[in-house]
């Protein structure tokens, strides 16, 4: 159970070589071997979704996937969002609008709102709590985090753009 | 001679232009950046070369005598460096208290490994340590812990005490609390009013489970801690008497925290245990606890019962209240000592005038996971208990409930009002308020009437639809002291260092935004430093709202004092006088010529070896104390408009309004997050939340399946007004905390909004109200009338 394979992750666009056993999660190989240390761990049993990165362009938890399982997978956690320094809108939306206290659950909604959009950003008020209730936050009571959904989103639907903090 | 006039026109103009006012603004959060790009530093995030992982072995059983823990499988394990139970730890004694003036509760300290008994399923009985979490954690599935069942566990508070030990029972003590002639008031009573009352067991749990890294420092023969928060300095104190080190050989360092609700940054023995590890082994120790864990093992809060009667007279005016609480202590008495059930009972009252009083807190032990304070700890249930009794009053009296709250609030010309009861070791003395004020208002801001007749005509189409009110006092500012250091580097950034710490709240920015304004210079250059022993004497942490006020007045003492010294040496630089001159935006201007020196070059002006410097002290730098021995007293109202589908028990909470008087809002963008966020906390304890135990005392609520959490879906649509009209007398400023009023009334308000939706005066008993709950509640209700209601009256959803 601990002997370890070897196999490469490419998260955010750059492969790293693991060496791991089969049953270390993604969100442990991310945090360990790939030192990304972004994507939280807070329940470890799928419920709560701080660990929520996006794997080929859906948002999953880290926590349910083994790392081996990510092999051959595009893998985009929180620490790709921001290109050169610049944050991306919705980052920006979460501190404008005051969507974040600890900021412990930050990255699994930012990453869980990025999957959504990537796949339609076209989201309305009422799947968008469908989809922020994915996530536990204990700060915020979502309130603010929906703002800045919705501000993004109608920023989005202005500039028809398709994605938000995509690797260009 | 200017006229008033003139002079009140030129203040108000160089207020509107001065850059540095930054209180009472909704800047952005000067913490924010890291946490967004996924760059923050939580325990979890770091490590330290060589380090060793620990896992705690936990006890499966509720009660039992402990008649072996057998580490001998573990030992051999891969990668395993050692396992302890209690034997190995032996010398190490048990957790003291911090928060608590109550004698005798000494022999109900926990030990960091159970000895000699188990009390609660998750206590710690061994502690594994290997150079893996992976392997740490098959190890401690191999440790054997071997426990005769030889007692019942006890597990409701109400009933009969039994023996903790020989000697000690599992009721270490009765708190009483009260004045005046409570006897008479019963005896010429118009109407007793009388309600047994309930709140289920929750915790804060925040999203970042606890955490600890241990290093030791053997050149310098230092411990350092990091994971640290809530209450660095007296946590280092004791740890350092645990280890017979003196506190300067203890080092606490605080990293981001994932969310405290007051759980977080007590003394547990997961800490201790760490601290020890590292110690004995040479070699760095962390523990990161799991969910499962998190839920048995960290503090829980708020179970509580409340036999509570009023004696009222024909107008319901209150005369007496005599009031019976049985506080579920869990297993252990834990660092706060029996604080929560001593300050539900002395904060009881809230804002009405009582002229009798009597109240008693049986605090008792049971076999579950110990407590202690959880965000607004027994006022959430005391809210829920006083507010429930004033609706009992009205309705016995045929009252608007609203109207009978008017009657007795304290009025704002009878501030300060000392209550003659004591919580959190100071005496009770509400500083200011305008209760009657702000139920109109807070009406007004709801649209009261407007809800109300909404309510009633979707009641009239056949839906449950109800309109509640809840009012509180909170507390705030709890003292004695806090210090700060402020200084400007010669590059005009500002460092403040305190002794407080920070949960994720954003004290960072609040206390910035204070010194900013004082000091007069842009709030982002300046850092605030805090949670770490080794960088300043002395601090109080986080809890008790008390960090805005606490540190928030020191800090504006501090840039008062570096102020004064900046505008003396730009004075020598400019060649004028101090008084004409004006700092702002981190320059210093001569208002009449117009000449100017930047902050950063007075600082440099300063610098020890400056030929301008005089015989001024060295550097551009101050540190300033306060002190306060009375707490303040923010409050507020909430109201919820719900809707209940009455065939499956659900309650919606469509809408939902909260007014709340901080006396000054430093930056009112946080207060409502601190509001909204309060009231997730408050709505999932109303209707969600509760840890459940098994007959055997097995806990059923380990999982996030299990224990239910509000999430966005159940939010609801809620606008807060942050109010100013009571600022506090006991500082300057005027503040008061923002930490804990949105949870506060939101059981009380969540209870009456249900009896109105079901038109069953007094219905709800018990918090949480779960669906289970409210239908075996109704048909009891009905089954009790003599009216009889028919129950399949009931139908009717809410969509």
């Amino acid at each position: 159970m601990s002997e370890k394979i070897e196999f490469s992750l490419k998260v955010n666009g750059t492969d790293f070589s693991i060496a791991c056993p089969p049953r270390k999660t993604l969100a442990d190989a991310l945090r360990e071997d790939c030192r990304l240390t972004g994507t939280h761990v807070g329940c470890e049993h799928g419920v709560c979704g701080a660990c929520t990165v996006v794997v080929d362009g859906r948002a999953v938890r880290a926590c349910l996937m083994f790392a081996v399982q990510a092999q051959g997978s595009e893998v985009r956690t929180v620490e790709g969002l921001a290109q050169n320094d610049v944050l991306s809108p919705l980052q920006q939306a979460f501190i404008d609008n005051h969507a974040l206290q600890c900021g412990f659950c930050t990255p699994g909604f930012l990453m869980l709102i990025n999957g959504a959009f990537e796949r339609d950003p076209d989201i309305c008020e009422d799947e968008l709590t469908e989809l922020l209730s994915s996530n536990l936050c204990r700060c915020t009571g979502y309130r603010n985090i929906a703002r800045a959904v919705l501000q993004v989103a109608d920023k989005l639907k202005a500039r028809s753009e398709l994605a938000v903090g995509k690797p260009s | 001679m200017k006229t008033d006039k003139e002079a009140m026109s030129r203040s108000s103009h160089s207020r509107q232009v001065r850059k540095s006012a930054y209180i009472g603004k909704s800047v952005p959060r000067l913490e924010d950046r890291p946490l967004v790009a996924g760059e923050g530093r939580f325990v979890g995030d770091m490590n330290l070369p060589h380090q060793l992982w620990a896992r705690i072995v936990r006890s499966p059983h509720a009660a039992g005598r402990l008649l072996a823990v057998d580490t001998e499988a573990a030992r051999t394990m891969p990668g395993i460096v050692a396992v302890w139970n209690s034997d190995d730890i032996s010398d190490i004694p048990n957790i003291p208290f911090r928060a608590t003036s109550i004698q005798g509760l000494g022999p109900y300290t926990q030990p960091i490994l159970a000895r000699d008994r188990v009390r609660y399923v998750g206590e710690p009985v061994a502690v594994v340590f290997a150079d893996d979490p992976y392997l740490a954690e098959d190890a401690a599935d191999a440790v054997f812990v071997d426990v005769d069942e030889d007692t019942k566990p006890i597990l409701d508070a109400r009933d009969e005490p039994g023996e903790f030990a020989p000697g000690a029972s599992t009721e270490p003590v009765i708190i009483n609390k009260g004045y005046g002639d409570v006897a008479k008031g019963f005896r010429t009573a118009h109407r007793i009013v009388e309600l047994d009352l309930s709140v289920g067991r929750h915790s804060g749990i925040p999203m970042e489970t606890r955490g600890a890294l241990a290093e030791f420092d053997m050149v310098n023969e230092k411990l350092h801690l990091w994971g640290a928060t809530k209450r660095p300095h007296w946590n280092r104190d004791r740890i350092a008497e645990m280890l017979d080190m003196s506190p300067a050989q203890v080092a606490l360092h605080e990293l981001h925290v994932g969310g405290g609700f007051g759980i977080r940054g007590e003394l547990y023995p997961e800490d201790i245990l760490v601290c020890v590890g590292a110690m004995r082994l040479r070699r760095p120790v962390k523990w990161i606890e799991d969910r499962r864990e998190h839920m048995m093992a960290a503090n829980h809060s708020r179970e509580q019962h409340h036999l509570i009667r009023a004696a009222v007279d024909s107008d319901g005016h209150i005369l007496a209240i005599d009031e019976t609480l049985h506080h579920d202590q869990g297993a252990y008495v834990r660092t706060h000592g029996a604080r929560v059930a001593d300050m539900s009972i002395g904060l009881l009252l809230g804002p009405y005038a009582v002229p009798a009083y009597a109240a008693r807190a049986h605090f008792r032990l049971t076999a579950k996971t110990p407590a202690a304070t959880y965000r607004a700890p027994g006022r959430f249930e005391g809210s829920f208990v006083r507010e429930r009794l004033m609706d009992a009053i009205a309705h016995e009296l045929q009252l608007d409930p609203l109207e009978l709250r008017r009657r007795n609030f304290i009025a704002s010309s009878e501030m300060p009002y000392a209550r003659n009861l004591s919580a959190l070791e100071t005496e009770v003395i509400l500083d200011s308020g305008d209760y009657s004020g702000l139920l109109d208002k807070a009406k007004r801001f709801a649209g009261w009437e407007a809800l109300k007749s909404e309510a009633a005509e979707r009641r009239a189409k056949g839906k449950h639809v109800g309109v509640g009110l809840g009012y509180f006092v909170e507390k705030s500012g709890l003292g004695p002291s806090e210090l700060v250091r402020m200084t400007v580097a010669t590059d005009g950034s500002v460092e403040i260092v305190t002794g407080a710490a920070s949960l994720g709240q954003g004290m960072e920015t609040a206390i910035a935004q204070i010194a900013a304004d004082t000091l007069g210079v842009d709030y982002s250059r300046c850092a605030v430093i805090h949670g770490d022993t080794d960088k300043i004497a002395f601090g109080w942490g986080a809890h008790a709202s008390r960090v805005t006020v606490m540190t928030g007045e020191a800090s504006r003492l501090a840039a008062e004092e570096v102020r004064i010294k900046a505008l003396n040496m730009a004075a020598e630089l400019l060649q004028c006088a101090p008084d004409g001159l004006f700092l702002d935006d981190g320059v210093v201007h001569h208002v009449e010529s117009g000449a100017s020196v930047s902050l950063a070059e007075v600082a440099k002006a300063l610098e020890p070896a400056s030929s301008q410097r005089g015989d001024r002290s060295p550097g551009l730098t101050a540190e300033a104390w306060f002190h306060n021995k009375h707490m303040n007293y923010p409050y507020g109202a909430h109201i919820a408009l719900v809707c209940v589908d009455a065939e499956t028990g659900h309650v919606k909470v469509e809408r939902y309004f909260v007014s709340y008087d901080i006396g000054r809002a430093v930056n009112p963008s946080m207060i409502e997050g601190q509001i909204l966020g309060g009231l997730s906390q408050g709505l999932g304890g109303a209707l969600f939340e509760e840890f459940r135990y098994d007959d055997t005392g097995q806990p059923v609520s380990v999982t996030f399946a299990d224990y239910l959490m509000v999430s966005a879906a159940e939010m609801p649509e809620t606008a807060v007004q942050i109010l100013q009209d009571a600022p506090s007398p006991l500082n300057p400023l005027g503040l008061k905390g923002s930490g804990e009023g949105g949870v506060t009334a939101a059981g009380a308000t969540i209870a009456t909004a249900i009896d109105d939706a079901l038109q069953r005066p007094g219905l709800v008993r018990r918090l949480p109200v779960t669906p289970q709950y409210l239908l075996q509640r109704i048909a009891e209700y009905d089954a009790g009338q003599h009216d009889a209601r028919q129950s399949d009256d009931l139908t009717g959803a809410c969509e």
